[in-house]
C-alpha cells in the first residue's frame, strides 16, 4: 500500500527552482531512503509534504487523501511527522516538556479549560507522562529528561527528535540526516532504533548522506539531482546507475 | 504618610497588573509589545466613556474594557500575526502612538485633550479619601489575585507549553500538531484584555483620563519592569513592578547637593536606565527567573521506579 504519494511537486525561491516536478512514494512498512548530492531538493520536498513552505504546483497524497498546502499541525495530527535536520528543539523546554509537547489530544491546551486548570488535563498529562518514560527508556533519554533540550549532546539531540516524533503516535515519519555528524557508536545505535521501529509496523522516510547506514537500513532507495527524482531502486541497483553516479561525481571530462 | 504609601502600593499594584498582562504574551509566548500603553488606553477610555458618558455602572465600565481590550488585542495579533521581535516592537509602539493621538484628536467622543474627568469609584465622595484608597488597594489586589491565580494556571498548564514552545520556534511547535497562530492570537488577546483591564482601574482610581497619561514612557517604566523582575515568570513581574514603583518615589525624596529638582528628575530617569543595562548584564533571568513548572501529574517517588522499568524495556 503506498502510504505517501508525491506528484510533480515544484517550488522555487526567487530564481532558483529547489524542486521542478519531484515524485516520490512511499510504501506502508518501508524504510525508504531519500538521497542526493547537496541541494537536489530533498529538504525542500520534506518541507512541502510537511506543510512549513508551500510547494508552487504539485500534488501531495497522505494515505489516499490530499494533503497538499495543508498547515503543518493538520498534517501532523494526521500521522505524518518530520524531524529537523539541525536538531532545533525548544532549548529552554526541558526535555520532557519537549516530548509531551508533541502528545496529541490534550485538552489542557484550550485556553478556557487552561485558566481554570480543568479536571480533564491532570489525567491526560498523566497518559502522556507514561508514554514519554517509556519513549525516553526505549531511546536512552531516561536520565537526561529534566535537562533543557539546550544542553543535550549533539546525539542526544537526534535521539530527542526522534521521541518527539513518536509522541505524536505517526504512521509516518519524515527523518531528516537522522544520524548526520555524530559518532559512529551512536550513529549505529540509531541506525538499530530505527529497524526496531520498522519492524513495529512504522513507516519511515530517511534522508542520510552517510551511504552505509543507507545501504544497511533502506529499501527502496530513491536518488534525487536537481530538484528531480533521478533513480528508484534497492540501494545496489541505484549504486551502480551510471546516472547516479554522475549526479554524485559529476562526468569525466576526457570520457570518450 | 501611611496614606501616601496606600497610594504608591495602588500604583505599584497597577504597573503589576499591566506586567502580568505583557508577560503572558511577551514572557511566555514571546511576542514583544512594546505598545502595551495602547491597551491600557482603550480599557481606560471605554470605561470612562460608559460610566461617564452613558452612565453604566462601574463593573460594567470595567468588564467593557477587559473586553474591548482583548478584542482590540485580537485585531491587533490577526494583523501583525507573520511578525516577530524587532519588528513587531516597533509596530505595536506605533500602534499605541496611534491610539494616543486618535484619542487626543476624536473629540466628539473623548473630550481630546482635555480628556474625560469625573469618573465614578467605589463610595468615592460617601466615605473619607483615605477610607476610598485604602477600599481601591483592597479592589486592586484581589483583581491582581484573580488574574495572578488564572495566569499561573496558564502558566503551568500544557497551554503554556504550547506558548513557550511558540516563543523558543514557531515552526517546530506548528510540527507538534499546535495551531501556532490560534495560540498567539489567544495569548495577545488575554494580554491585551488585562491590559485594557489595568486601564479601567487607573482610570477609576484618578478619577480622570487624559491623552497625555498614555505615553510611551509608561510602555517602558511596565517592559523594565517585568524584565527586571523575571521575563515569563508572573511573581516576578510583580515584584519587579514593586521595585521600578518603589525606586521612583524614593527618588522622589532625594536631593543631590548642587543639582536643581528638574536635574534631579533627570537623573533618576538615567538611573533607571542605567539600572535595565545592569540587569540585562547580570541578570538576565531577572529577579525571580522562569522556573520549568513541574509536572502536575506522575508523582516524583512514583518515577524513578517507572523510570527503571522503561530504561530495561526492549530499547536496551
Amino acid at each position: 500500500m503506498t502510504l505517501l504519494e508525491v506528484r510533480n511537486l515544484r517550488r522555487s525561491f526567487y530564481g532558483v527552482a529547489a524542486l521542478r516536478g519531484a515524485d516520490l512514494e512511499v510504501e506502508a512498512g518501508t524504510i525508504t531512503g531519500l538521497i542526493g548530492p547537496n541541494g537536489a531538493g530533498k529538504t525542500t520536498l520534506f518541507n512541502c509534504v510537511s506543510g512549513l513552505v508551500p510547494p508552487d504546483g504539485g500534488s501531495v497524497r497522505f494515505d489516499g487523501e490530499d494533503i497538499t498546502r495543508r498547515r503543518p499541525d493538520e498534517i501532523s495530527r494526521r500521522g505524518l511527522v518530520r524531524t529537523f535536520q539541525i536538531a532545533r528543539g525548544c532549548p529552554r523546554l526541558t526535555v520532557m516538556e519537549n516530548l509531551l509537547l508533541y502528545g496529541p489530544r490534550q485538552p489542557g491546551e484550550a485556553l478556557g479549560p487552561a485558566l481554570l486548570a480543568a479536571r480533564g488535563i491532570r489525567r491526560r498529562e498523566g497518559e502522556l507522562v507514561d508514554r514519554a518514560l517509556r519513549i525516553a527508556g526505549r531511546l536512552n533519554l531516561g536520565p537526561v529528561l529534566d535537562r533543557p533540550a539546550a544542553a543535550l549532546s549533539g546525539g542526544q539531540k537526534k535521539l530527542l527528535e526522534l521521541g518527539r516524533a513518536l509522541m505524536a503516535e505517526p504512521r509516518l515519519i519524515l527523518l531528516d540526516e537522522p544520524i548526520a555528524g555524530i559518532n559512529p557508536a551512536l550513529a549505529g545505535e540509531i541506525a538499530g532504533h530505527l529497524q526496531r521501529l520498522c519492524a513495529d509496523g512504522m513507516t519511515l522516510l530517511v534522508i542520510e548522506h552517510h551511504m552505509d547506514t543507507i545501504a544497511r537500513l533502506c529499501d527502496p532507495v530513491i536518488v534525487m539531482a536537481e530538484g528531480r527524482r533521478l533513480a528508484r531502486g534497492t540501494f545496489a541497483e541505484v549504486a551502480a546507475n551510471p546516472e547516479v553516479q554522475e549526479a554524485y561525481m559529476g562526468r569525466r571530462a576526457w570520457a570518450s | 504618610m501611611l496614606d501616601y504609601a496606600v497610594t504608591v502600593l495602588t500604583f505599584a499594584g497597577l504597573y503589576g497588573l499591566m506586567a502580568l498582562g505583557l508577560n503572558i504574551a511577551w514572557g511566555m509566548a514571546g511576542m514583544v509589545n512594546l505598545g502595551l500603553v495602547g491597551f491600557f488606553a482603550v480599557g481606560a477610555y471605554t470605561s470612562a466613556i460608559l460610566t461617564v458618558k452613558v452612565g453604566a455602572p462601574l463593573i460594567a465600565g470595567a468588564l467593557a474594557a477587559l473586553a474591548v481590550g482583548a478584542a482590540s488585542g485580537v485585531v491587533v495579533a490577526l494583523i501583525t500575526g507573520r511578525l516577530r521581535d524587532d519588528y513587531l516592537a516597533i509596530v505595536t509602539l506605533g500602534l499605541a502612538e496611534v491610539i494616543r493621538i486618535a484619542a487626543s484628536n476624536e473629540i466628539w467622543l473623548t473630550n481630546g485633550t482635555d480628556g474625560i474627568s469625573g469618573l465614578p469609584g467605589p463610595w468615592r465622595g460617601q466615605v473619607s479619601p483615605q477610607t476610598f484608597n485604602l477600599i481601591y488597594l483592597a479592589l486592586t489586589l484581589a483583581v491582581i489575585a484573580v488574574v495572578l491565580s488564572l495566569l499561573q494556571n496558564v502558566s503551568r498548564s500544557p497551554y503554556g507549553r504550547v506558548l513557550r514552545a511558540i516563543r523558543d520556534d514557531p515552526q517546530v511547535a506548528a510540527v507538534a500538531g499546535k495551531r501556532v497562530m490560534r495560540f498567539k492570537v489567544e495569548a495577545f488577546a488575554v494580554s491585551a484584555g488585562i491590559l485594557g483591564l489595568a486601564g479601567a482601574l487607573y482610570g477609576h482610581y484618578t478619577s480622570y483620563v487624559a491623552p497625555d497619561v498614555f505615553v510611551p514612557l509608561l510602555t517602558l517604566n511596565v517592559v523594565l519592569a517585568l524584565v527586571l523582575g523575571g521575563l515569563g515568570s508572573n511573581y516576578g513581574a510583580l515584584l519587579g513592578a514593586l521595585v521600578i514603583v518603589a525606586f521612583q518615589e524614593s527618588a522622589r525624596f532625594i536631593g543631590i547637593a548642587g543639582l536643581s529638582a528638574v536635574q534631579v528628575a533627570a537623573v533618576r530617569e538615567f538611573a533607571i536606565a542605567v539600572g535595565l543595562i545592569a540587569v540585562l548584564r547580570y541578570r538576565p533571568q531577572g529577579l525571580v527567573p522562569e522556573r520549568p513548572p513541574r509536572l502536575a501529574a506522575a508523582p516524583a517517588a512514583g518515577r524513578e521506579t517507572r523510570l527503571d522499568v522503561a530504561a530495561s524495556g526492549p530499547g536496551r
